[in-house]
């Protein structure tokens, strides 16, 4: 099964490890994602004000590029590009005034015809757990817990699971020979951008997202999220100037899992 | 009889013998270029030019001395593009995904409406080197930029403000600097300079008389496309 792929800038600077864990796992599993030839940033965030076309643009021309290379699915790995390719995708097939003015707008380009769905590998993944099992050469034998943020859940027409009590990452750890722990925190905010503005909105959020998985009996975070992870893991070393108590917990992408679980270098 | 055609410059109509460039079209009306003209010959990137064609709502950039005027054409040059340049040294910068985006963060603001690709006299892709910049790739940026001649049409239209001639500069030189091999017959000939090897022959050229200088630069061997001292050794 050929798609097209979408990576996005963080998976080609800090998220790299993101992609090759990807590329390993999927292709064992008979996914197989070719880039796009060419692709632009997705806007990052999908902007709430309906009227300002232009923050649609990038979207939109990254999906006429997958139409172009003859592709009815697109699938990209950070949840902000899933996210933000998701609801432009809904608005192009939904709101004729505004892609009259998109496609008037871009006349260098062909008319966006809606026909490419953007799908998220945990979508594609769920279909397959059957295969998943059968190829786990090191089941991993820890305790995870699967963290989803916001951006796979919300809006609810863009989850990628149910968007109140998601369950796919933990049926994906489960198929690995891992267990799920409970995890209330799950769909909690990682406090996203604020890292930049506000980062004690970030460092109390991490506290309280990385010590409710641990009192669960975590042995490690799983998310899919190049944001979260930063916000989850990177920032654990502030977390830890802040408030003495708090110990540290690994976090890992779901295809670090798939690759260490498939035995692959 | 000459055919002529009607131009608009600056919005005043002029007369103007079919078949010229814009910049002979303006000279014949009576504009004297003092700046806005360099090699006449679509390498120096002096002369953007910004025009529209009656009826048409496009707004075109072109050279001015590589487009040819057609009837019912308005026109103005632009002389000059402001854009910040960043101050870097070469030698000690690294080129790493961040440094394009950390000098040039405006970058970011790019929202893929391809002004900038669709104001290229060049052709290049403009937005693709700049979305190449954004996410760190150095070596695509050089690559898609590298027939630039900074004519700075692109920087004037963008609606995110981006100097993007001077982020592909920087983007050639970190790659000319870090990634492409060195050229080994520079620095042999370098150190040739430095011992006075040529001293002799250029003071003899000195004191040439010009006919004589004519005939010797007329007669000269051209040197082949590649030797292979050119080439890096592996």
């Amino acid at each position: 099964m050929e798609m097209a792929y979408y990576p996005g800038c963080t998976l080609k600077t800090n998220a790299k490890l993101f992609e090759e864990s990807a590329m390993k796992a999927f292709s064992l599993i008979g996914i197989e994602m070719k880039e796009l030839d060419k692709w632009y940033c997705c806007g990052t965030v999908y902007s709430l004000a309906k009227d300002n076309l232009m923050y649609r643009l990038a979207s939109i021309r990254n999906l006429i590029r997958a139409q172009e290379e003859g592709f009815d699915k697109l699938i990209t790995l950070c949840s902000v590009c899933y996210n933000t390719l998701s609801q432009a995708n809904i608005m192009a097939r939904n709101d004729k005034e505004a892609m009259e003015k998109i496609n008037s707008f871009m006349d260098e380009e062909p008319d966006y015809e809606g026909s490419v769905d953007v799908l998220h590998p945990l979508q594609i993944l769920k279909e397959k757990m059957w295969e998943i099992k059968e190829r786990v050469k090191k089941p991993l034998n820890r305790k995870y817990a699967a963290y989803y943020g916001c951006l796979l859940l919300r809006p609810a027409e863009v989850s990628v699971d149910d968007y109140e009590n998601p369950g796919i990452m933990e049926e994906l750890i489960e198929a690995l020979g891992g267990e799920a722990v409970n995890f209330p925190l799950k769909n909690e905010c990682c406090g996203s951008y604020n890292v930049v503005a506000n980062r004690e909105a970030v460092i109390e959020a991490n506290y309280r997202i990385v010590t409710n998985a641990r009192k669960n009996g975590a042995d490690a975070i799983v998310t899919s999220c190049p944001l979260c992870y930063f916000n989850l893991k990177d920032m654990q070393k502030e977390v830890k100037k802040a408030y003495s108590s708090f110990i540290e917990l690994p976090v890992h992408y779901f295809t670090e899992l798939m690759v260490e679980a498939f035995g692959v270098k | 009889m000459m055919k002529m055609v009607r131009i608009y410059i600056m919005g005043k109509e002029y007369k103007v013998p079919e078949g010229l460039t814009i910049m002979k079209a303006m000279e014949y009306a009576g504009y004297r270029f003092i700046r806005g003209a360099g090699c006449r010959a679509g390498f120096c990137g002096a002369c953007a030019t910004v025009y529209r064609k009656e009826g048409d709502y496009k707004l075109y950039t072109d050279l001015a001395c590589q487009t040819t005027v057609e009837d019912g054409m308005y026109l103005v040059q632009l002389p000059f593009a402001p854009a910040n340049k960043a101050v870097y040294d070469i030698k000690k910068i690294k080129p790493d995904d961040k440094t394009l985006v950390n000098f040039y963060p405006e970058i970011a603001r790019c929202v893929s409406c391809n002004t900038c690709t669709k104001a290229c006299p060049q052709e290049l892709e403009v937005m693709d080197y700049i979305q190449s910049a954004l996410r760190g790739d150095v070596k695509k940026t050089a690559e898609l930029s590298f027939d630039c001649i900074q004519c700075g049409l692109c920087a004037l239209r963008c609606p995110a403000e981006i100097a993007h001639y001077h982020v592909a500069q920087l983007a050639r030189r970190l790659y000319g600097r870090y990634f492409m091999p060195r050229a080994l017959h520079l620095e042999k000939r370098l150190k040739e300079l430095e011992k006075g090897k040529f001293d002799k022959e250029m003071e003899r050229i000195k004191k040439m008389k010009l006919e004589d200088l004519k005939k010797m630069y007329n007669s000269r061997d051209i040197e082949p496309e590649e030797s292979e001292e050119t080439r890096e050794s592996d």
